[in-house]
């Protein structure tokens, strides 16, 4: 990215060979974490199987418990906050363990091999909220649910969560050992603003009261901003990191 | 201590700190230091009155630790930001240890400001802890630190440790303005109250003076403190460049290998 704006005023065919070079790698880098992914099931099969679980477990122990609009909010982000943590740290850890970063490192530029591993783990948090969020609304059923602002909250939050928990996921592939715990140590700080504003987002999604409709709209923006702010500072960063 | 790392400071020139410590002259401003903050802490408790308008008038005098604590930590986690993106800008080992050890300080008078908050909480609004926006943010910046420091300690190879720890510092503090000045517009009540040091009539003359020479005394601590950590650390470093002879980093054996 930082390539094709200085050559911009070169030459406008290199131009565009270096963005279709960049897209390239970038596609590339997401079809090999697709393809691994797939063969091994790893990370869907222990995010998606945590985030099913804790579903299920929160409805039994809560069964003939009248919860209230604001809880069952809570209660959904940090099931997907969990389930997603313990899945989305491996994108770069499995390149430090499988010994292929450094080739990697030759052979692309860094924010291509950022923007691949950012796609993967935002299809990774979209089909954990695809299965969770409605096995949650099944277990326990909201009454004036708002889809589409739920939806859009989805959305906007799971784009935060994907670039923030990408960047820390390269960070951690530093580290030396205890990479999944350290993940979330490293995570929980930057995530804190978008849990919150999230949950306060999905109570009015799920009360349906004009005033927390009226917030959560506003709240939606937020995080759609939050997920820019991430996504730029983490494009940012991340040369220096990658290059470490 | 990996001397791979250490080495690169190749020879520090003497710090400024440590100037000439053996002259009497050099521990006046230690004195004047130590008799400023004695002074704040004497004025704070027998010399102000108690302040009006608060539940509990007598106990509001904390503000006179609480808010010099919460500048200088500010001012604290400014330094190390600046420093983080110096190293990342330069590569220079000396900006990451300043920037480290300011972190350090910076954890140390945000837990002391938590502390005196969380007193005064309890006095003036009779819980230790309330979630208000400024205990928010307080709480998101001690995780960030702890999580700094973590991430620091996992890593094996100092420079990797210095270049992961500036960017994660960086990428963090930007969480804050999402959860200090964004989150609070759609809840708009804080129990903090507002221009306390900045507007006219918010706090008393006597209170202001009192503060003000407070944060002073306080910076100095900080710029004090942080200077001999820094100092220390060069010496150490030095040190350990002299018990071994110059290592061979990771790239010099690549390079030569092929």
């Amino acid at each position: 990215m930082i390539q094709t704006k200085s050559d911009a005023g070169a030459a406008g065919a290199s131009t565009s060979a270096t963005v279709s070079r960049w897209v390239d790698c970038a596609a590339a880098v997401f079809a090999k974490e697709l393809r691994v992914e797939l063969r091994t099931r790893y990370a869907l099969s222990a995010v998606v199987l945590f985030a099913v679980i804790t579903v299920v477990m929160v409805s039994a122990v809560l069964v003939g418990a009248s919860v209230r609009g604001d809880v069952k909010a809570a209660l959904v982000w940090i099931i997907l906050l969990f389930a997603a943590l313990s899945g989305l740290s491996r994108v770069f850890v499995r390149e430090e363990e499988a010994g292929t970063a450094a080739i990697l490192r030759l052979t692309a530029p860094s924010s291509a091999v950022f923007a691949g591993k950012l796609l993967f783990n935002l299809a990774l948090i979209g089909v954990v909220e695809l299965v969770s969020v409605p096995l949650f609304l099944l277990l326990m059923p909201v009454e004036k649910l708002q889809l589409g602002l739920l939806l859009a909250v989805l959305a906007m939050g799971g784009a935060g969560l994907a670039s923030a928990a990408t960047f820390t996921a390269a960070l951690i592939a530093h580290a030396a050992s205890g990479k999944s715990a350290l993940h979330a140590i490293i995570s929980f700080p930057v995530l804190m603003p978008l849990a919150l504003l999230a949950v306060q987002a999905t109570v009015g999604a799920f009360d349906a009261i004009p005033v927390h409709i009226l917030r959560a709209r506003n709240d939606v923006g937020v995080l759609g901003a939050y997920a820019i702010v991430m996504t730029t500072a983490s494009f940012l960063l991340f040369e220096y990191v990658w290059h470490e | 201590m990996n001397n791979s790392q250490r080495s690169g400071f190749g020879a520090p020139k003497p710090s400024a700190a440590s100037a000439p410590q053996g002259s009497p002259l050099a521990q006046i401003p230690k004195v004047l230091l130590l008799l400023m903050l004695c002074a704040t802490t004497v004025a704070g408790f027998l010399w102000l009155p108690a302040a009006e308008g608060f539940r509990n008038p007598a106990l509001a005098r904390i503000v006179v630790f609480h808010v010099p604590c919460s500048i200088v930590a500010s001012i604290a986690s400014g330094v190390t930001m600046w420093y983080a993106i110096a190293y990342l800008a330069t590569r220079r080992p000396m900006h990451d240890v300043k920037s480290r050890v300011s972190a350090e300080l910076s954890l140390l008078f945000w837990i002391l400001t938590t502390v005196t908050g969380a007193i005064f909480a309890k006095a003036q609004w009779g819980t230790y802890w309330n979630w208000d926006i400024k205990q928010g943010a307080i709480i998101l910046l001690l995780m960030i630190y702890a999580a700094y420091f973590a991430l620091r300690s996992a890593i094996t190879d100092e420079r990797k440790q210095a270049v992961i720890g500036a960017a994660y510092g960086i990428f963090a503090t930007l969480c804050v303005p999402f959860l200090t000045y964004i989150l609070p517009n759609s809840t708009p009540d804080t129990l903090h109250p507002k221009g306390t040091i900045t507007t006219k009539d918010g706090l008393s003359p006597e209170y202001k003076l009192v503060l003000w020479v407070g944060v002073l005394g306080l910076t100095l601590v900080y710029v004090w403190v942080w200077r001999q950590h820094v100092a220390l650390d060069a010496i150490r470093s030095r040190l350990a460049a002299r018990r071994t002879p110059p290592p061979a980093s990771g790239f010099v054996i690549v390079e030569t290998g092929q």
